[in-house]
């Protein structure tokens, strides 16, 4: 991490930022998602008005051999509109709630968007060509007379100026009563579950008229709902296997091999409370917000509202290991509480190796934890530090007593300024992070 | 010395730490004294945070109720008297006004391209 010396601690330089400056937010542009694709050479955003941008990275330069290519707009399209559904008398926001990308197969990149009740297939391709000197067509498109044609040609495709097209593929809809949380594609890369606070389906990606409901936690009398889903996701490697969180706290991860309706998990991952620590907040705050796996699969990571854990797969008494990401704020629950933000959502990343994890807290800080080095750092997303190849200096938050020069005061923090989204590219330092409507990105210093 | 995982703790301990700590572990621990403050502002929240009521009103956030019977029963009552303006302000709509689809808020989908994309 910045600052503390040792050769491998990653420096990390503001690199871009996106988005109005104005402090006047308006709900539509508040991000609701952020997402590397495979190579990450695509960096996708979703947003309440549910519109997706998509940015791409530039080609190398090769006089440039100090930084990265940038980031740049390559493709923007509204995936989801605003509904409202009759029957019962619901509003269907359009946020995007999940993007997920599907692993590239040929020219064009494919995703998958949801918003709380729809998925969306969306191919995004490219077109540099277009075809010229068509016999019957002029160039305008105005058909020709065909008395006049007197001789043949046969058309040639010639350059055109790059056109980045975006067009729905697969609508996946009615199969969610509940409002769905999360999507994830199989390893298989022809199925993918999507999640709602009580269902899990399982779809095919070339099948719309057809889901399996492979989860289902709604108990028969609705008083007695205790818990609902809050996260899921598909392992890495094993396709049949997949996991999801739950408000109280567990995982359960289940096998599609066991039954077909896998209500009965496989196994379930729980740390014990401390009865004598519980209050009225132990069960909202240990609610998990993200689960994500490893990229070795042998890991997940779960987020609740003051801790990063991982957990090993093969242990599931206890987390392997605990990050607290705020703990300074267990002491000012009760306004979190009133302000609704003890609700907040926030996720969690992997880095491209699995040795360090990041996830965002208040004030526009995120904090990234060392797994090897057991060290961890805060930093801010911030306008002011935008200088490039300028290292980001390390934020310190004062928990109580004297406050430090640079440092902090928990009472000083703004909690509108939530980071909820971040990404972290598959294979390079380079980190891309949601404040409520700006897009900053983040790359390690090359020397 | 590294804090051990877990413990929450940032910074080392110095000697003057480790005292206030130990004070602290013998006082009632945070998120008990946050709960009691919790209780005093107020005194009726039920006992079960998690609990299905809180759940269900979860489960089903986007609830707006419109009766078309009543909605149209109302025009039809108003089709001799001329219909009242929603006012000035349009988000107030009380009483004997009967909403039309006019004064309900537009939910339009956004026609302007994001300011990402800008």
């Amino acid at each position: 991490m910045a600052g503390a010396g040792g050769g491998n601690d990653i420096q990390w330089c503001f690199s871009q930022v996106k988005g109005a400056v104005d402090d006047d937010v308006a709900e539509a542009d508040i991000i609701s998602t952020v997402e590397f694709n495979h190579s990450g050479e695509l960096l996708a955003t979703g947003d309440k008005g549910g519109r997706v941008v998509i940015f791409q990275q530039e080609q190398e330069n090769k006089t440039q051999s100090h930084s990265r290519g940038e980031y740049n707009v390559y493709s923007t399209f509204q995936s989801h509109e605003p509904e409202f559904d009759y029957l019962k008398s619901l509003e269907i926001e359009e946020k995007i709630n999940k993007i997920r990308w599907l692993p590239q197969k040929n020219a064009a990149q494919f995703l998958l968007s949801t918003n709380d009740k729809t998925i969306k297939l969306w191919k995004i391709s490219e077109r540099d060509k277009r075809p010229e000197g068509y016999n019957l067509k002029e160039e305008d498109g105005r058909y020709r007379d065909p008395t006049t044609v007197t001789t043949l040609r046969v058309p040639v495709f010639r350059p055109m100026d790059l056109m980045v097209e975006a067009s729905p593929r697969r609508i996946f809809a009615n199969a969610h009563t509940y409002h769905i949380n999360s999507i994830s594609i199989n390893s298989d890369y022809e199925t993918y579950l999507s999640a709602d606070d009580l269902r899990i389906n399982l779809w095919h990606l070339e099948i719309t008229d057809r889901s399996f409901n492979i989860v289902d936690i709604k108990p028969a009398n609705m008083e007695e709902l205790t818990e609902v889903i809050t996260a899921a996701e598909f392992h890495p490697n094993s396709c049949s296997t997949f996991v999801y969180s739950s408000s109280k706290g567990t995982i359960r991860l289940c096998d599609m091999r066991a039954s077909a309706l896998c209500d009965r998990h496989s196994k379930l991952f729980e740390e014990p409370e401390d009865p004598s620590n519980r209050s009225f907040f132990s069960e909202i705050i240990s609610s998990i917000s993200d689960v994500k796996f490893s990229h070795s699969g042998r890991y997940m990571m779960t987020r609740d509202y003051l801790s990063v854990k991982i957990w090993d797969l093969n242990m599931e008494n206890r987390p392997v290991e605990t990050y607290q990401v705020h703990e300074y704020l267990r002491s000012k629950l009760c306004s979190l509480y009133e302000n609704d933000c003890i609700f907040d959502k926030f996720e969690c990343c992997w880095n491209g190796s699995d040795s360090i994890v990041m996830t965002g807290s208040y004030n526009n800080f995120f904090r990234m934890f060392d797994r090897n080095t057991k060290r961890d750092i805060t930093l801010e997303a911030s306008r002011e530090n935008n200088k490039p190849r300028t290292v980001l200096k390390p934020r310190k938050v004062c928990a109580s007593g004297k406050r430090k020069k640079d440092e902090i005061s928990v009472d000083s923090l703004d909690f509108n300024k939530k980071i909820l989204h971040t990404a972290w590219h598959p294979k390079e330092n380079i980190i891309a992070v949601a404040t409520t409507n700006n897009l900053y990105i983040f790359q390690d210093k090359m020397n | 010395m590294a804090a051990p995982l877990g413990t929450g703790t940032f910074t080392e301990e110095t000697g003057q730490e480790k005292q206030d700590t130990q004070e602290k572990d013998k006082a009632i621990p945070p998120e008990r004294a946050e709960e009691a403050k919790l209780k005093a502002k107020y005194p009726n929240l039920g006992q079960k945070p998690g609990g299905s009521d809180f759940l269900m009103k979860r489960l089903q956030k986007g609830q707006k109720y419109f009766d078309s019977g009543d909605y149209n029963m109302a025009k039809a009552k108003m089709k001799n008297k001329q219909l009242p303006s929603a006012g000035p302000d349009k988000n107030l709509v009380t009483g004997d006004h009967i909403p039309t689809p006019q004064d309900l808020p537009q939910r339009k989908s956004s026609l302007v391209t994001s300011k990402l994309a800008g």
